[in-house]
């Protein structure tokens, strides 16, 4: 770790102004992945801005939209009592990240930006195009076990880690963001960047503007929601492949359904094409099996992670079968 | 002082022993009071951070300081350049170097994560900074990093005493002939110990002499490897290792950080602290080695062996000597009329390979444990019938009959609590709801070895007894026994007694390693505490002013640290009176205990059967250990409690080889990538099922007065076979390499099955 400048703020906009003043500036909420990788010598900034003090920690209900504070604690937000019945697979999402303290740690903003755990990432003598920029990527051809077959390119195949933000791409959720020109709300998934040539640039954030809040629409579709996590130990381990998805049923017939997968894509991936094969269809595995196939259809694999495909594939059945409420 | 030598003869009695004594420890260690090595009350001390190298061969070219010296905090940097010179290290095993190498003796780099620069500063923080920005350019040169294109290759003969290369009959020509027969290879990956406690040296030179406070398991040969590479003498030197977090094994040697904080320490004139990251716990303090095993059984129908070939192939460091003896247990466990087992070791440009959780019987269980299945299939029978079939009265290899051997019994003992007999055959054939069942056994195995032993009891004027040996407790309950054994020797409550280990000052003991502490230690206590039992006894049986003046010792017993005579209780001293009386400050004995001529006559192991079951859910892959039940003959039991634990232990780290647990190398580099505990996977308690532990206990008295074989290592012995075996019963799939993770699983038959 670098010696670095430890300021706090006491308003947003104080934290945004003590962020620009310097070139390499980092917000520090539950300090959970960015004290992580200071550690590693990954994350080097300058001045380290503490934000975890700001008054961003409510979860309320305005009508139909549920607004969560940037700052609320993982933990809080799982067991929240309308998150857990309007939004079940944010509930699921995050208690199935991380451990007990962690979650008690890490924050919902902080959550959305944790950052990739491929191992040639985190340590500063890989090769790696997110962390030096042309540096070139040792994971294409090295131990990519891990490694993402949705979303990729020829400069990184680095997967999205996270659980929450599957979630949340699979039930719409908005990010509220405060910059200069004052507040903007966007979809979570165009928060995201797809690696290609230019992998070290993962979110559509401009430098110094901050997460105030996520917004989440309380309606059917989202109320029968659900989170499946597939991974070598039972806890405390990233996904090897997930599947967030909702479905509205009606009559016999699925009216409408969501799909996002994490654990096997570059970036927290709604697979729309699977969505739509899914509408009208009847909710038995046939069906499932289908939009399945259609998800992963655009799979790219490497060495290790061709696994993936056919474990997502199964995931997603799984997990529309249990939506759906059909047997496990 | 007195000196009273141990042999084995009378069973030694037993009240405190084998009850389940809560640790004497644990009350400091879940206080925080217990201080481990990288806690030691050492004031104004430096830090020192390691660098690693970055390439697996070739030489540094290059060394910019700059920035390093440039760190405010930063006190001197140390390479090649300006390291002191350390002879080189001798490498016969009379001193427990792990690699031949010392640090920073020349710019040649033999594999990748060499220790390379030591940054010593004011503090941790700039410690780290300053490794972090000194830059290394090297010339990178070849290296051989797997065991595919490995030119250079050992065929041993030996390993620590046991054959390595072993021939009995004519196995090729009895395999051949055999009825039914199994041919598999099985391969299990590098694996690393991962203790909680990460290696840690404070190191302070006063006057001449070196003062350690060092996790290791072996206070003693550290103690010899310091001598030697400080060239001082051996009493210059004193090594603390009172608590250690736990070892596997990867203490046990002596590492290179060990030396570097020694020399920070003697070039700054303070004392230096350094504690290995999580990181490099994987490059410099060993580890298992991978192994790949041939195994070939030739069987009659009804699955008596007929002869069995075991051929291993394993890795070894080229700076190193280390390596996984996987076929030990085949010449014994079993009873075989034809067999030959060899060992081939392939040099390696990586870091040392170690002693990691029972080496060799590990590796070596797993892959007879599941031929031996997969002969159980072939023959169409019961595993638990086959093992059954196969058992034998005396090593096969030595000729010995075994002390005590009661394998059959815990084979019998676990199918009963493990209700082995509702066992369907039949691969798929047990299910609970979605979830397919498999159940598995394996034979457990684990010598019982021990070694010259010495252990110091003290009782002084205020009563206080002491016992002090320079032995380990690793978190295996060794403080606690050693006061069960003293104050069942003593009369006195165990509670009351003070235990101190894990000091190079005190009297001899071996390596924590090899499951040998307690029947080397053990035994000494007891011989030590029996002598100042019967010197006290005179005493007070002869002093004038002894309420027991006049009594025969035999008239006199010892309860609750109080003297008193049989046929009239009022007649009683305390300890701490007699020690008075004797006019000497305090009654002191030394016991000595080593092994003997049974050593000729019989051959020690103990012994041990792990049931397993799985749950399958087939649909995700996802596959769990549900069940798991180890029932142990390892002699007398010293502790209930702790013994229970340390087969836990061994179980959930069986499970941790079995599902989970793999050091990948990138070979490209022959540098680990899997080097943190996100990415190197160890059970966590959501892995873990309810474990239940059972010991037939049979007194071993030809092996010590205390009956106790040792235990430890055994725990995990057979566990990754029992679980391999659950998981083709479950699932139908052999997978035949660790660690069985879900791709093992997905595709193939079970894909089609899925699709169907
Ligand atoms: C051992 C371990 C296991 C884990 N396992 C999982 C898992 O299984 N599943 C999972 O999903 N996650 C997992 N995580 C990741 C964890 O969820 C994240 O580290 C956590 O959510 C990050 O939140 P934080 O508040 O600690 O973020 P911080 O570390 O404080 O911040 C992370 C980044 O976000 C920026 N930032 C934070 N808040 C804001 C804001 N409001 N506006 C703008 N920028 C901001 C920071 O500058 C920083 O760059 C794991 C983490 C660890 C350490
Ligand atoms: S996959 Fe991406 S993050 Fe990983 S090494 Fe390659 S470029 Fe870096």
């Amino acid at each position: 770790m670098r010696a670095f400048e430890y300021v706090v703020a006491d308003s947003s906009a104080a934290a945004r102004a003590l962020a620009r003043e310097v070139g390499a500036a980092r917000f520090y909420a539950g300090g959970t992945t960015l004290v992580d990788l200071m550690k590693a010598d990954v994350e080097r900034p300058q001045r380290v801005v503490d934000i975890s003090r700001l008054p961003l920690t409510a979860i309320e209900r305005r009508g139909d939209v549920v607004r969560i504070g940037a700052l609320a604690r993982n933990s809080d937000v799982a067991y929240d009592a309308t998150v857990a019945q309007a939004f079940p697979a944010v509930s699921e999402a995050l208690l199935s990240g991380a451990s007990g303290q962690i979650r008690n740690s890490a924050t919902i903003g902080g959550n959305l930006l944790q950052r990739t755990r491929c191992t040639y990432f985190r340590e500063t003598r890989w090769r790696c195009n997110k962390r030096e920029p042309g540096s070139g990527c040792d994971a294409l051809d090295g131990f990519n076990r891990g490694h993402a077959i949705l979303g990729t390119s020829d400069a990184c195949i680095a997967t999205f880690p996270g659980d929450l933000p599957v979630a949340l791409a699979a039930l719409s959720a908005h990010v509220v963001i405060e910059g200069d020109a004052g507040e903007r709300t966007i979809a979570l998934e165009d928060l995201y960047l797809l690696p290609g040539d230019e992998p070290q640039h993962e979110t559509s954030l401009a430098p110094g503007e901050l997460i105030t809040a996520i917004e989440l629409r309380v309606e059917p579709l989202h109320a029968r929601s659900h989170y499946l996590k597939v991974r070598d130990r039972a806890s405390y381990e990233f996904a090897l492949a997930s599947v967030a998805c909702a479905v509205e049923l009606d009559g016999g017939r699925i009216a409408q359904a969501r799909i996002a997968l994490g654990g096997v894509a570059t970036v927290p991936w709604r697979a729309v094409d699977a969505e739509a094969a899914l509408a009208g269809a009847p909710p038995d595995d046939s069906a499932f099996r289908h939009a399945a196939d259609v998800a992963l259809s655009g799979a790219r694999t490497r060495a290790h992670n061709g696994y993936k495909v056919e474990l997502a594939k199964r995931a997603i059945v799984r997990a529309l079968r249990t939506v759906c409420g059909g047997a496990a | 002082m007195s000196t009273t030598i141990e042999r084995p003869a009378t069973a030694a009695p037993v009240t405190h022993v084998g009850r389940p004594l809560d640790r004497i420890d644990g009350h400091a260690k879940v206080t925080g009071a217990a201080r481990y090595a990288a806690d030691a009350p050492v004031g104004d001390v430096l830090y020192a951070v390691i660098v690693q190298s970055t390439v697996a061969g070739g030489r540094i070219a290059e060394i910019d300081e700059t920035a390093t010296r440039a760190v405010s905090g930063v006190v001197e940097v140390l390479t090649y350049r300006n390291a002191p010179k350390i002879p080189a290290f001798p490498f016969d095993f009379t001193v427990p170097f792990a690699e031949q190498l010392a640090p920073l003796q020349s710019d040649e780099i033999h594999y990748d994560g060499q220790h390379v620069a030591l940054v010593i500063a004011e503090t941790f923080e700039a410690a780290r900074e300053g490794a972090v920005l000194l830059r290394i350019t090297y010339a990178p040169g070849p290296f051989q990093a797997t065991l595919e294109g490995a030119h250079e290759t050992e065929l041993p003969d030996n390993f620590f005493g046991n054959a390595m290369q072993v021939r009995r009959a004519d196995p090729e020509a009895a395999f051949a002939a055999s009825e039914i027969t199994v041919d598999a290879t099985y391969s299990t990956p590098v694996e690393n110990h991962n203790p909680l406690e990460p290696s840690a040296t404070v190191a302070q030179w006063r006057d001449g002499e070196l003062i350690v406070h060092d996790a290791s398991q072996w206070v003693l040969g550290s103690r010899a490897a310091y001598a030697k590479a400080f060239s001082v003498d051996e009493t210059q030197v004193r090594v603390l290792a009172p608590y250690i977090g736990g070892g596997f094994g990867c203490k046990g040697f002596f590492w290179a950080h060990q030396t570097l904080a020694a020399m920070a320490a003697k070039v700054t004139g303070r004392a230096v602290k350094l504690v290995l990251s999580r990181e490099q716990m994987f490059t410099s303090v060993g580890h298992r080695s991978s192994t790949r095993q041939r195994l070939r059984l030739g069987a009659s129908r009804d699955g008596t062996l007929r002869a069995v070939l075991h051929d291993v192939q394993g890795e070894s460091a080229r700076v190193g000597a280390f390596f996984e003896p996987a076929g030990v247990v085949t010449p014994m466990l079993f009873a075989v009329p034809a067999l030959s087992v060899s060992h081939r070791v392939a040099k390696l440009d990586i870091p040392s390979t170690t002693a990691m959780r029972a080496p060799g019987e590990t590796p070596g269980t797993y892959a007879l444990g599941c031929a031996m299945d997969e002969l159980a299939y072939a023959c169409g029978l019961d595993p638990l019938e086959v093992l059954r079939r196969n058992e034998t009265e005396t090593d096969g290899e030595s000729g010995l009959p075994f002390s005590s051997r009661n394998l059959l019994a815990c084979y019998e003992r676990g199918a009963e609590a493990f209700d082995w007999s509702a066992r369907t055959h039949a691969p798929r054939s047990m299910r609970d709801g979605g979830e397919l069942i498999g159940w598995g056994v394996a034979a457990a195995t684990y010598p019982a070895m021990r070694s010259r032993g010495e252990a110091r009891v003290t009782i002084d004027a205020a009563g206080t007894i002491d016992v002090a040996s320079a032995t380990h407790d690793l978190g295996t309950g060794m403080y606690t026994i050693l006061a069960q054994i003293a104050a069942d020797a003593l009369g006195a409550d165990p509670r009351a007694i003070r235990v101190r280990i894990g000091d190079s000052a005190f009297p001899l003991a071996p390596v924590a390693g090899g499951s040998m502490s307690s029947a080397s230690i053990g035994p000494a206590v007891h011989a030590a505490a029996e002598r100042i039992r019967r010197e006290v006894i005179s005493i007070a049986t002869s002093a004038g002013a002894s309420p027991l003046h006049g009594l025969r010792a035999d008239e006199v017993h010892v309860v609750d640290g109080i003297l008193r005579a049989k046929d009239d209780p009022a007649r009683a001293i305390a300890y701490a009176d007699v020690v008075r009386l004797g006019g000497s400050g305090a009654l002191e004995a030394l016991g000595v205990a080593e092994p003997g001529k049974e050593q000729e006559e019989y051959s020690f192991h103990s012994f041990g059967a792990q049931f397993v079951e799985v749950r399958y859910d087939e649909e995700l892959a996802r596959l769990r250990v549900s069940r798991a039940l180890g029932v142990f003959d390892c002699g007398r039991v010293l502790n209930a409690k702790t013994a229970r634990s340390q087969m836990i232990g061994g179980i959930v780290w069986g499970i941790g080889m079995a599902l989970l647990e793999e050091t990948v190398r990138d070979d490209r580099y022959g540098a680990v990538v899997t080097n943190n505990l996100a990415d190197y996977h160890v059970p966590v308690n959501a892995d873990v099922p309810a474990i239940d532990v059972l010991f037939v206990e049979e007194p071993d008295l030809k092996f010590t007065a205390l009956g106790a074989r040792g235990m430890g290592e055994i725990g995990i012995t057979g566990v990754a076979a029992a679980i391999a075996n659950a998981v083709y019963h479950a699932t139908g799939v052999r997978v035949r390499d660790l660690p069985i993770v879900p791709e093992k699983l997905l595709g193939g038959a079970a894909q089609a099955a899925w699709r169907k």
